[in-house]
């Protein structure tokens, strides 16, 4: 039986994708159920989720849909030798041995394509147009740059899939968000997805996928999408997407996993059919002037708590809703910082560049055109790390690991890193960090540490001066980081294909490794 | 699933908005890899404070948080509901939940009802005015009822009718195997492989 769903038309392409997904359309109050076309699998949410499946005698039903990569725990150095942390390394373990046992293909520590789940799919060719993506992990949103539908499960659902590749759903709701005109050189995608979810704040997408819309995303290269699709759940939205098109099709043609030959013109046939319908009717709708935008940076402990760059710290005073004052009063406190103090008076003792938001190798091309040629600030400690081993090996290629350590910054092993800090990269208690990542939480780059979330150019600007900078205040003049020349150099790059090794390990890892696989 | 229909036991009031799941529980202890245990990591960076509220005697063995609005934004760390579970809490009220700690909270037997900001002040009142004051949270009529206020809560139908019933969300779905089974059958070839390896 086909469920015939095409006259329920005009249509979002959130709506489209959910509805060629439907396996058992909910009756009453009960979720649809929704086909999964690809999960992928990481260490941290993923344990219990197999013990579950051992408990109840279940196997993993699509195996061929899977994929699993080491990213939240792996360390940034030295990664030949045997993790120091022996519960990292008992996490990283159970997880080869799950992979084994269940027949999943993992990408582990020093192999080429290992690296943060939501890089190594996009750079696979895995994550395509009108698919389903489901990770147990919140930026799984990422992939909705592609016009995907991707989201971050929990650990229950992660067993849920391995065992049905399905998931009960309610419909998500729909929000544009319409970005028109154009970008000035410096300012960025992460300025604009910072620029949103100040506006709608980190409640205001909740229930809805986001579509990003207008000029302003059209122009912007793949890895620019990625950004933005990455933090919509900062916006506290289940997914982001954008429509696919060439940009899109010239992406992904020619990685190892994208379609071929008959398939491929198939696929695209398909995917010109997904854009959002003229009429169609979203649930909500949100307008941002990209011509206005400016180098966008956070000050306080939620991602909605940011300003641009030139303005000053917020008067929690003014806000008017008690418990937004609140919370900013609390994150003031916990940022030691001063209402009206300029932003670009914030000295910052640690820079982050990586994460899954901003560690492709457009990011690092970017980082690195600013930097070039530079020494850092004195006393701060600056951290570059791609956002896996192809992304290492493609940056080396073009010289950005000698530009990073001409810099005096180091130049890092791929993962999650200081994003999260359950691995050894992470702040001490007090210290200040302008970071690419997506989570200035209290405590979410180390204990007491302190977030400002950047995008790249920002983040080599302030490595260079020291406090929170953009390039614009080093007088640089910017036509060669303008984002579509990005665009066209990420198009060019270098599609990934199968097999090979960035480290040379100890024999003894190697063994192990390759007995849990 | 252990079948819930009432959950009573002191009303432990967290007055604050945003509270993500990196505050719930900090990602340094995200590395076990078993499903209990999560107690001593629950709030583990504010509970260093001796005066945070589950510090205090009479919250010591959890209850029903109440919590300021946009509770469990962020990481989608089931993490989260395991560590307020072992803590001994039962259920969660909040004006307004992150959507995956609610879907993880559902799964898992935790609770979450979402009230007006209005009545979680009335309900953060009372508990201060008599802390350990027990609230009673009825599944059934979805009303919170502490001392003499009693206030509704919301809670999808399909997640009340499971957690009424304790029903296992894969047995559910597998009842439907068959259409799963039709539903691949007729998947285009384009699709997205991970097996086998070109």
């Amino acid at each position: 039986m086909t469920i015939d769903t095409s006259e329920r038309t005009p249509r979002t392409l959130a709506e489209k994708v959910w509805d060629d997904h439907l396996v058992v359309k909910g009756e009453g109050s009960s979720p649809d159920l929704i086909y999964i076309d690809l999960h992928l699998v990481h260490e941290v949410t993923s344990p219990q989720a197999f013990d579950g499946l051992r408990l109840a005698g279940r196997p993993v039903r699509r195996p061929d849909l899977t994929i699993a990569t080491e990213d939240h725990n792996t360390p940034t150095l030295a990664i030949d030798k045997p993790i120091a942390d022996l519960t990292s390394r008992t996490q990283i373990e159970t997880l080869r041995r799950n992979a084994a046992e269940f027949g999943i293909r993992l990408h582990s520590l020093g192999d080429i394509e290992q690296g943060i789940v939501h890089v190594v799919g996009p750079q696979l060719g895995l994550t395509m147009p009108g698919i389903t993506v489901v990770c147990g992990d919140s930026h799984t949103s990422t992939h909705g740059a592609f016009g995907a539908m991707a989201f971050g499960i929990g650990t229950s659902e992660v067993e849920h899939v391995l065992a049905t590749q399905t998931l009960p759903l309610t419909p998500f709701k729909t929000m544009a968000i319409t970005v028109e005109g154009e970008l000035r050189p410096g300012v960025t995608a992460k300025d604009i997805i910072l620029a949103v979810i100040a506006k709608i704040g980190t409640g205001g997408g909740q229930g809805y996928v986001l579509e990003y819309r207008g000029s302003a995303i059209r122009s912007l290269s793949m890895d620019g999408r990625m950004t933005i699709c990455n933090m919509s759940i900062e916006a506290g939205a289940r997914a982001g997407m954008v429509a696919p098109d060439q940009v899109t099709y010239d992406y992904l043609k020619g990685r190892a996993h994208a379609p071929e030959g008959a398939d491929w013109d198939a696929a695209v046939a398909y995917w010109e059919t997904l854009k959002t319908d003229d009429d169609a009717v979203f649930d909500a709708e949100v307008f941002l002037d990209a011509n206005e935008l400016e180098p966008f940076v956070t000050w306080g402990t939620n991602p909605g708590q940011g300003v641009s760059l030139s303005q000053t710290v917020p008067d929690p005073s003014i806000i008017i809703d008690a418990n937004e004052r609140a919370s900013a009063e609390r994150a003031l406190e916990y940022m030691d910082l001063t209402a009206g103090t300029p932003m670009k008076d914030i000295r910052v003792d640690a820079v982050f560049m990586g994460s899954c938001t901003n560690s492709r190798i457009e990011d690092l091309r970017a980082f690195a055109s600013i930097i070039k040629g530079q020494k850092k600030a004195d006393g701060v400690r600056v951290m570059v790390v791609p956002g896996s081993a192809r992304v290492r090996i493609e940056a080396e290629a073009e010289g950005i690991d000698k530009i990073v350590e001409e810099f005096g910054a180091e130049w890092r092993f791929a993962g999650c890193s200081m994003c999260l800090g359950m691995n050894p990269d992470q702040l001490a208690p007090g210290e200040r960090c302008a970071s690419t990542s997506n989570r200035n939480f209290e405590g979410r780059q180390g204990k007491g540490g302190r977030t400002h979330l950047v995008s790249p150019l920002v983040a080599a600007a302030t490595a260079i001066r020291g406090t929170l900078a953009s390039p614009w205040d080093l007088g640089m003049t910017l036509p060669e980081i303008e984002h579509g020349d990005y665009a066209t150099a990420a198009a060019a790059g270098t599609p990934a294909t199968r097999g090979g090794r960035v480290a040379d390990l100890d024999a003894d890892f190697t063994a192990s490794a390759e007995e849990a696989n | 699933m252990e079948k819930i229909t009432v959950v009573t036991g002191p009303a432990v009031p967290l007055p604050r908005a945003n509270v993500d799941t990196d505050q719930i529980i900090p990602a340094v202890f995200l590395k076990r890899v078993t499903k209990t245990g999560f107690d001593d990591a629950l709030f583990y960076a504010w509970r260093q404070d001796p005066d945070f509220v589950i510090n205090r005697p009479e919250y010591a063995h959890g209850g029903v948080l109440i919590a300021g609005p946009d509770f469990g934004t962020g990481s989608s760390r089931e993490h989260a509901v395991w560590a307020l579970r072992d803590f001994g809490f039962s259920a969660v009220l909040s004006p307004r939940f992150g959507d995956i700690f609610r879907g993880n909270a559902g799964k898992q037997g935790l609770l979450a009802g979402q009230i007006s900001e209005a009545d979680a002040e009335k309900i953060w009142a009372l508990a201060e005015a008599t802390p350990g004051i027990p609230i009673s949270v009825d599944l059934v009529a979805t009303v919170a009822t502490i001392g003499e206020l009693s206030v509704p809560f919301v809670i999808d139908d399909y997640t009340r009718w499971r957690l009424l019933e304790g029903l296992d969300d894969i047995g559910l779905t597998l009842r439907d195997e068959a259409r799963i089974t039709e539903f691949e059958a007729r998947r285009e070839s384009w699709r997205p492989k991970t097996l086998p390896v070109k």
